[in-house]
């Protein structure tokens, strides 16, 4: 053959390396720096264009799978990773030998949009100590039945700030599709997850707004928790709204150890140690050990050594959200510690109510025998949702299903603004 | 420039979409001009050098002769590389020196270039049975702080070259059992230098401390304590006169530098604390692994995993008091998985050895975490 100009040879290259003629990708600094998949290892091709991207630079990756065998990483700042769409841009990590997570960033600016990363040995994409982190129409799947052997994480920021994760699916996950962790000013919006162990986690994290996303066939569904002994704690102020949280009912499949492996089979919305939280307008059904719950880190029984961490939940306000179904097969230890105590009722009910709260509080909160008006779980729901109070501090001596106490409202949390990224 | 590069680059791989491109060429950047002269060159303003011996650290680089001014130095406790062997060197611009700090990473001046080849010996049990060179690792600091490069040596063994992107290379070895070992050895690409070499989110080297330096080393003109020497060559100020007033961590695999439990924390240290550490990349963990972290929930005892995932292995805490087998710290220590192992990048291979002395601290340790 001839030897043509370079530029045809790399047009024809990219052509022929695409099932579709390739859209134009202008970033920034002018076209994206394009790539295609190889046919064979493409670690190096991609890793090569992660380290020497500029900032500003957009790595558009064609149409076509990217068989990557060591996990990817990226250090330069505003870099956009760029694909063709979430099912025709796939990276996948099927033979993975290195590397605790598909895409690791410690950058600013970091944006990822249309494109799949699939079967990662670890995580899916992290962003370590990133500020402004878009994720957008992305894909994290792990193939097969859920496994306790597929990554924990699916979409994993931590100790970020202003993070945006919208439009995205993430399946199979061994703890949590989308975390959140540990960071400040957090929108997870209009995402579907499924067949996790939990759906969505937000932990130790403050100013988060959770809405219109779709959980379900998780363990649990959407969890706002608090854990101790980390670098950020005692977060606050999450905002789960306008979301289909319905039949999450997967068995936990998490390796043992992990908190998530306590979350039991059925669980729609949990929080646990968790301040200053607003559950509204949310359609919650069919879970079935519980659709509602707020309780305390006692509750896990596991050792607890951290005098700075707040291990109770206060300040929650549920309102308006529509229930329907669950309580009906509780599971797990959390499950029959549930039975337990509605079992200390002369007339226990049917099924686990729809909202469920441990009774275990603050003592610096409390006013008489509940939690002063400041820090009441506060419940205004219309319609027929139940409830019940453990009494778990009391070992179930007190359980309750007045939801009187609970009949106040807190002011509104505000919506959450993120700064640099237009919502 | 970078970005005719890449552009470059991409074409290269769009062109070459098909075939199996692990392994294959760089984007290199334009070669760098040395000096005129033999004498060790850094040039921080211009681009990398292409081949290693354009720095002219070596009088014989493929025998790890360092050249006049480029110094060798040795940790107490290494960190484990799957069994490579490493020769360390650190260079400093002429007239310079670096300052003395009891605790953390000495200050070295910029332009200053720490130096680390890893090789595979043939036969573990005779160093004199020949080596093979793998790669060498530059930590510079530049204007900006420290980066890292990596250079690949190639199969004569006559010079090593830029390779950015890392490197998958098949080596083999005779193993202290005698047994004939064989692996896929992988060297890391310049971002994953980041990974372990950052500390609150700046890079920085991690064995040129007193307590990891703080020994004697055999100079071609007799054995000497290190810090004494550099300090004698000109190259440190402000260290103790006396090298016993300076920090000194144990040597993992020698009794008579400390008890079980200071040479599992040593070990702990070198192999872990770069990211498990306030400051480093799994500071998110909540674990602490500096062997200066004195309270025992931080550095693992009766802590629960927050972000392990698959890498708890069922277990419930880091460690377990007396219960190596119920300790997560020791699972991934045993696991050669991508997603449980630790350290977590390139490691392939169990360190028997050290894993043995830290089953063996846990064990001896008294108490239980309460709950269970």
């Amino acid at each position: 053959m001839r030897r043509p100009p370079l530029a045809p040879l790399i047009l024809a290259a990219l052509a022929a390396c695409s099932s579709d003629e390739a859209p134009p990708c202008e970033g920034p600094n002018g076209p994206c720096i394009e790539l295609a998949p190889s046919g064979g290892d493409d670690h190096g091709a991609l890793q090569t264009a992660l380290i020497e991207a500029a900032p500003g630079d957009v790595i558009y990756l064609a149409a076509g799978t990217y068989e990557v065998s060591q996990g990817l990483s990226l250090a330069v700042d505003d870099v956009t990773l760029r694909g063709a769409g979430m099912d025709e841009t796939v990276i996948s990590f099927a033979g993975q030998v290195d590397g605790a997570q598909g895409l690791l960033v410690t950058a600013d600016g970091f944006t990822a949009e249309d494109l799949a990363v699939m079967d990662t040995a670890g995580d899916g994409i992290k962003v370590e100590g990133g500020a402004r982190v878009i994720v957008r129409r992305v894909r994290v799947e792990w193939s097969g039945t859920p496994s306790q052997d597929n990554g924990a994480y699916g979409l994993y920021p931590v100790q970020c700030t202003d993070v945006l994760i919208e439009d995205s699916l993430v399946r199979g996950a061994s703890d949590a599709g989308i975390y959140v962790g540990q960071s400040e000013r957090i929108v997870v919006r209009r995402n579907r997850v499924e067949r996790n162990v939990a759906g969505i986690e937000i932990e130790n994290s403050f100013d988060a707004d959770v809405f219109e996303n779709t959980a379900t066939e998780n363990t649990g569904g959407v969890l706002v928790f608090n854990l101790p002994g980390l670098q950020v704690q005692n977060g606050s102020r999450t905002r789960v709204f306008d979301n289909e949280v319905f039949d999450n009912n997967w068995p936990n499949f998490a390796p043992e150890g992990n908190i998530v492996g306590k979350v039991p089979q059925g669980t729609g919305i949990a929080l646990l140690a968790a301040h200053q939280v607003e559950l509204f307008g949310n359609r919650i059904a069919d879970n079935q050990t519980v659709n509602a719950a707020a309780i305390s880190y006692y509750m896990t029984q596991l050792e607890l050594d951290d005098p700075e961490y707040d291990p109770f939940s206060d300040t929650i306000y549920i309102h308006d959200n529509e229930f329907s179904g669950g309580g009906d097969r509780a599971s797990g230890e959390l499950g029959f510690a549930l039975l337990a105590a509605l079992n200390n009722l002369e007339e226990p009910p049917e099924a686990v109510p729809d909202i469920v709260f441990d009774g275990i509080m603050d003592p610096d909160k409390m006013d008489g025998d509940g939690l002063a008006a400041e820090f009441n779980l506060c419940i205004r729901e219309g319609g027929d949702a139940d409830f019940v109070n453990l009494d778990a501090e009391h070992e179930f001596a007190g359980v309750s299903l007045d939801m009187a106490p609970h009949d106040c409202e807190h002011p509104a949390l505000p919506a959450v603004e993120l700064d640099g990224i237009d919502l | 420039m970078r970005r005719a590069a890449a552009l470059a680059l991409a074409a290269a791989l769009a062109a070459g979409c098909g075939d199996d491109l692990a392994g294959g060429p760089d984007a290199g950047p334009e070669d760098c001009a040395p000096p005129p002269g033999d004498a060790p060159q850094f040039d921080l303003a211009g681009p990398a050098c292409r081949s290693l011996s354009s720095y002219r650290f070596f009088a014989d680089g493929p025998a790890q002769v360092p050249a006049e001014g480029v110094v060798p130095y040795e940790v107490n406790s290494a960190l484990f590389s799957d069994h490579a062997s490493k020769h360390r060197f650190l260079w400093l611009p002429p007239g310079a020196s670096m300052r003395y700090q009891a605790e953390g990473a000495f200050e070295l001046p910029v332009g200053s270039v720490l130096i680390k080849t890893f090789g595979y010996l043939a036969d573990l049990r005779d160093p004199s049975a020949g080596e093979r060179l793998v790669e060498t690792r530059l930590l510079v600091h530049g204007e900006d702080g420290w980066y890292g490069l990596v250079y690949l040596w190639d199969e004569a063994q006559a010079d090593a070259h830029l390779q950015v992107a890392g490197a998958v290379v098949p080596v083999e070895w005779i193993h202290k059992d005698g047994e004939p070992r064989a692996l896929d050895y992988l060297v890391p690409n310049t971002n994953q230098c980041a990974q372990c070499h950052v500390s609150d989110q700046v890079a920085e080297p991690i064995g040129v401390r007193a307590r990891h330096i703080n020994r004697d080393f055999a100079y071609p003109d007799g054995v000497d304590n290190q810090l004494a020497y550099l300090t004698r060559a000109g190259l440190l100020t402000g260290a103790p006169a006396d090298p016993d007033q300076a920090p000194r961590a144990a040597v993992w695999d020698d009794p008579t530098t400390g008890t079980v439990a200071e040479r599992a924390r040593a070990w702990l240290d070198i192999n872990c604390a770069h990211c498990h550490s306030p400051g480093g990349p799994a500071r998110t963990s909540g674990l602490d692994l500096r062997a200066s972290q004195e309270e025992p929930a931080r550095y693992g005892v009766c802590k629960p995993p927050v972000a392990a995932g698959g890498g708890s292995g069922g277990r419930q805490y880091g460690i377990v008091p007396g219960a190596p087998d119920e300790s997560i710290l020791v699972y991934r220590l045993e696991s050669v998985e991508p997603d449980v192992r630790m350290p977590e990048l390139l490691r392939q291979t169990v360190h028997e050895e050290s894993l043995a002395l830290v089953r063996e601290w846990i064990a001896a340790m008294e108490g239980s975490c309460g709950a269970e």
